[in-house]
């Protein structure tokens, strides 16, 4: 069974003195019958697959509709300018999430996590992290357990989907994850694990899904640049000492409910918003529609 | 939901639902077909049909019938493989009754065989497989399937369960579906253990089994 709440996580965390990842590790190893070895491997293998897609980045590819590619060059050139407002780790993250967005907007091999189109979020945080920090694989490897351990929560207790939920359930749930992984990384204990998350849900609440033609380019792409940052600004917060004034299982609760009332022109259908402006609908000859 | 649902599948883009699931879709029907695919004729229904083409969905479904995963980056230049290896591949649009919004109906054939099924991909790269050859059929291609298709008579369903009992099959989940009274049925039965052949074969030679399909989980394609 998967936990339902960051709560109950933490709870057996505290009565097993483990630490957060150790016990998604063992649930994994429970629900699939593996070893702690075999699911290290297999979560190994994710953070692997990641960085793959991170390096096989293509420029000159573009997507089916032609909306969608080279724009992670433009940051990568961008980052090489000296008078850049931002620093070059926020700049990186940047530059990664849009990246790996395009390439699944252009049938590339990625990792959905927790979904195709905001796939871009949680290796952003953590190849950049690796790069930048020089931490061990091991140590990225078990902040994807800390990730994978508050996307199980957000899908048993709210919802994972943009046709369930909406974006703040696809990006905002990869940002919740990414801000906790990011938390762990950055010597945070459970309880700033869990406000790291819950920050970064926050600020994604009531976020819809209006993709351009229904498909995952307009705007999920940059969604994905604003997630991943989103995940380093909230665990930031967390690590300085910021606690949600509502505990984090309640804004949980709290994207179901607004997940379940936006209505289904706002749930991936491409019937409203961005995907019904005139320019949108311009984009769309090529299918026809 | 399982952790590596969360963190993963590996896949090939742009949707879950729309490629992963779709490629999915594919890879279950070839290997219900039990040989490799001659002709298919795929038609698309509802989201599948409206927004199939800007997520890959046609390439999807044509590498799954060739045997590839979802994480298979030949996804993309499949139908050309098709051409290549002499697949015919005809595409269209169809309109289904009660059908779930990313539907397709796939009208297979192999050398021996013919296969018509309803695959629908749920979300997540989750998937259902609605109808084999016309009757109902509910399953995800998550663990080993059987399906047996046998006119409505007394005995039937404790034949194929004791044949399972027999070879310590457990039985994860069981649906039994008929036309009419007496008429044609069908049941499918997930199982937590692959069934042997031999087992397979026997049920083929049973009085008034139509027809019976294996789905195997095992990578290696067995030609039956």
């Amino acid at each position: 069974m998967s936990y339902k709440a960051l709560a109950e996580i933490i709870g057996e965390a505290d009565k097993e003195g483990k630490l957060f990842w150790e016990i998604i590790l063992d649930e994994d190893c429970r629900e699939s019958g593996t070893s702690k070895e075999e699911s290290f491997r297999k979560m190994l293998y994710m953070y692997t697959a990641m960085k793959e897609a991170d390096s096989n980045y293509d420029a000159s590819a573009r997507s089916a509709s032609g909306m969608a590619g080279g724009d992670g060059k433009l940051l990568e050139e961008y980052r090489k300018q000296k008078n850049r407002l931002i620093g070059n780790f926020l700049t990186k993250v940047m530059e990664k999430a849009v990246k790996m967005g395009e390439s699944n907007a252009c049938m590339k091999r990625i990792v959905a996590a927790p979904t195709a189109g905001s796939c871009g979020v949680i290796p952003a945080v953590l190849i950049t992290y690796e790069e930048e920090k020089k931490v061990s694989q091991d140590k990225i490897v078990e902040a994807l357990y800390v990730a994978g351990g508050i996307g199980e929560v957000l899908a048993e207790s709210a919802a994972i989907s943009g046709a369930k939920g909406g974006c703040q359930a696809e990006i905002g749930s990869a940002s919740a994850m990414a801000a906790g992984a990011i938390a762990y990384l950055e010597g945070g204990d459970n309880e700033t694990i869990a406000h790291a998350a819950a920050l970064a849900l926050k600020n994604m609440l009531g976020l819809t899904c209006d993709p351009v033609g229904g498909l995952v380019e307009v705007p999920c792409i940059k969604r994905n640049v604003s997630g991943a940052v989103n995940a380093i600004i909230s665990s930031q917060m967390a690590i300085a000492g910021i606690r949600s004034k509502i505990p984090p299982d309640e804004v949980i609760d709290s994207m179901r409910r607004i997940g379940s009332l936006l209505p289904e022109c706002l749930r991936e259908t491409g019937k409203e918003g961005l995907a019904i402006t005139p320019t949108a609908l311009g984009k769309l000859k090529f299918n026809d529609l | 939901m399982q952790l590596f649902d969360i963190i993963g599948p590996v896949m090939v883009g742009p949707s879950s639902s729309h490629t992963a699931g779709a490629v999915k879709i594919g890879y279950v029907a070839r290997k219900l077909l039990g040989e490799p695919v001659k002709s298919a004729e795929i038609l698309l229904y509802g989201s599948f049909d409206a927004t199939g083409k800007g997520h890959g969905t046609d390439r999807a479904l044509v590498a799954g019938l060739m045997g590839m995963n979802p994480d298979d980056a030949r996804i993309p230049d499949s139908l050309k493989l098709a051409c290549d290896q002499g697949i015919e591949i005809k595409f269209g649009s169809i309109s289904l009754k009660e059908a779930h919004p990313n539907s397709v109906l796939l009208k297979l054939e192999g050398e021996n065989r013919r296969l018509e099924i309803v695959g629908e991909s749920l979300g997540g790269s989750i998937i259902n497989i609605a109808s084999i050859d016309g009757l109902s059929a509910n399953f995800s291609g998550d663990y080993p399937t059987l399906i047996v298709h046998n006119n409505d008579q007394p005995g039937h369903v404790a034949e194929v369960t004791s044949m399972l009992s027999h070879k310590s099959v457990n039985i994860a989940s069981m649906q039994l579906y008929r036309e009419h009274r007496g008429g044609n049925a069908v049941m499918v039965l997930e199982c937590d253990q692959e069934i042997p052949e031999q087992a397979i074969q026997w049920l083929k030679h049973l009085e008034g089994v139509e027809k019976v399909t294996y789905y195997s989980l095992n990578k290696e394609e067995k030609e039956r």
